[in-house]
């Protein structure tokens, strides 16, 4: 299937406001998801016979700067038997307080592999994912203080008495 | 339930059963090859769930890629699987020069030493995990086997690079060096004294009977499992699927090059447990000897080494790809290594990398294939794993 059939798919599927945007200016074309469908998008692109991407290759959680006040999720997608690649966006806006983290519902019941990568992005850039079952830090220490790959982040001065 | 705890693993440790015990193995223990902390439920000498910790190597590599430019961070690249530096940088290089567009311009004689040097590591890498592999479950003379094998790659690559082990050699756009004088023929003479050690190592260890009875049937990973956790290279080639990279997408200069991919097919037990991991990669190793063959030909004839020939003339003076998300892959001797960049097309600096680490997907299983299993057996699905810490906490 081709980006274009694809989009068509979903938009037969979930309705018209299922794609908010796509990008298609660089080599590798992505489509921006609104958040709260992502997981049952993942779901049908997994599942229908004709798409079948059963490989999440990666998930990474992304800051997008300052001044946008913006945080995204991107999925790169494969699949086995067809030998294709795609690419998945979803865009979250949030004000940086400290009271609540930018939220998106997780798609580790649809791959497991994205337990670990969304406990990654959650880890390091703060992002919540809804509905995880196991959402703790992975890279850094369990009492570290904020998310390090946040464009505003500043180290703490100490950890555990020790200078930083 | 769900409500009482936060997470499984608070849930998992509160309701541990009073006559199951609770084990640390790691962060230094030998087995876990490097940094690994395993929070093991054990009942008796059942293991009942596996809970990974890492972190304990977590070098902040994104947010060193962040601050650096993408020349600047190939050391970094090259640091994060320490086994397999060639590989890394490859795949960091070949991601930078497909977003500046000039990755049809290198010259063939640069792609073949990048992809003679990348396998020359990957043989390393693997008998580092064979040899590692015997020495979990007992043997001791293998691992001597591979580390004095594998001294000879590393003094060859030493030559080559000027570092024995994080080599800083493949660049944006080229080399760092064009290979030593008569670095070919040593090659040469390197795969002659190898062939017939292999043959030696596979009668000690492969097909040796205690070997095949502490790995076949062990730690059995079925192949929709495999894929479900993102598994890759080995891991995912033991269980039966034919994917590689090399041959998938065909980067570099592999469409040229004759090899086949090795699969698991359950030889001594099932298809996808330890025994065919093991054996996957020692296929890969004897794939390898033949692509080294096949590009120390090429290198030596249509094209030589000529006087003029400069491997830094390609070199982008200034490396500012235009504004683009862009996703790059390559099989690295774990799997598949990806890095994800976001450019913004105005400064030398990527505003957002993502290393795909494919051990850290690899390692992801574990809890999953080693409910049940005896602790013994654990070790033995740990090692066939080969998971580097340092790729995993990059």
């Amino acid at each position: 299937m081709s980006f274009d059939e694809i989009k068509q798919l979903l938009i037969a599927k979930f309705g018209p406001d299922t794609i908010i945007n796509e990008e298609t200016s660089g080599m590798q074309a992505a489509l921006i998801i609104q958040p709260d469908k992502i997981s049952k998008v993942c779901l049908e692109l997994r599942d229908n016979p004709e798409t079948y991407f059963d490989l999440l290759e990666c998930l990474s959680g992304v800051d997008y700067g300052i001044e946008e006040n913006m945080f995204g999720v991107v999925y790169h997608l494969a699949s086995i038997p067809y030998k294709k690649q795609l690419t998945l966006k979803v865009i979250k806006y949030h004000d940086r307080t400290r009271e609540s983290l930018p939220s998106v519902p997780t798609v580790s019941q649809v791959w497991r592999t994205a337990e670990w990568h969304e406990r990654e992005a959650y880890d390091l850039i703060g992002i919540h994912f809804e509905g995880h079952p196991d959402l703790r830090r992975i890279l850094l220490p369990d009492d570290w203080e904020g998310y390090p790959l946040r464009k505003d982040y500043k180290a703490q001065e100490y950890y555990r008495g020790i200078k930083v | 339930m769900e409500q009482k705890y936060a997470t499984r693993y608070e849930k998992l440790i509160a309701e541990a059963e009073a006559h199951e015990m609770i084990i640390n193995i790691g962060p230094q223990h030998p087995s876990t090859h490097g940094v690994l902390r395993l929070e093991v439920i054990t009942d008796g000498e059942i293991v009942r769930e596996v809970i990974p910790h890492m972190g304990y190597l977590h070098r902040c590599f994104e947010k060193h890629a962040e601050n650096l430019t993408y020349q600047q961070t190939i050391p970094f690249a090259d640091r994060m699987d320490y086994l397999a530096s060639m590989n890394n940088s490859h795949a960091w290089v070949m991601g930078v020069e497909k977003m500046l567009g000039i990755d049809q311009d290198i010259p063939q004689r640069i792609e073949y030493i990048r992809v003679l040097v990348c396998e020359l590591n990957r043989i390393g890498s693997h008998l580092v995990a064979l040899g590692t592999y015997g020495i979990d479950i007992g043997a001791f003379t293998p691992f001597l086997w591979c580390f004095r094998d594998r001294e000879h790659i590393m003094n060859m690559l030493e030559w080559a690079s000027g570092s024995r082990l994080l080599y800083n050699y493949i660049w944006v756009g080229g080399l760092f060096f064009d290979l030593p004088v008569g670095f070919e023929e040593r090659c040469k003479e390197f795969v002659d004294y190898f062939k017939p050690k292999m043959v030696e190592l596979n009668g000690l260890l492969t097909e040796n009977q205690i070997f095949i009875s502490r790995t076949a049937n062990v730690g059995i990973l079925p192949l929709d499992v495999a894929i479900n956790y993102g598994c890759s290279g080995p891991m995912l080639r033991g269980s039966g699927l034919k994917w590689d990279l090399r041959r998938v997408d065909g980067y570099s200069a592999y469409p040229e090059l004759e090899f086949e991919v090795p699969v698991g097919k359950g030889e001594m037990g099932t298809t996808g447990d330890c025994w065919d991991r093991f054996k996957v990669r020692i296929d890969e190793i004897e794939q390898s000897v033949l692509i080294i063959e096949q590009c120390l030909e090429r290198l030596q004839k249509d094209l030589k080494r000529t006087t003029d020939f400069d491997p830094r003339a390609k070199l982008p003076k200034k490396i500012i790809p235009k504004a683009q998300d862009f996703y790059f892959r390559a099989e690295s001797p774990r799997g598949e290594l990806g890095y994800y960049f976001i450019t913004d097309g105005k400064s030398e600096i990527p505003k957002r990398v993502k290393a795909r680490a494919p051990s850290f997907h690899n390692l992801s299983v574990i809890s999953e294939i080693s409910k049940g299993v005896l602790i013994a057996d654990l070790i033995a699905i740990i090692g066939s794993v080969d998971i580097v810490l340092g790729e995993l906490d990059r």
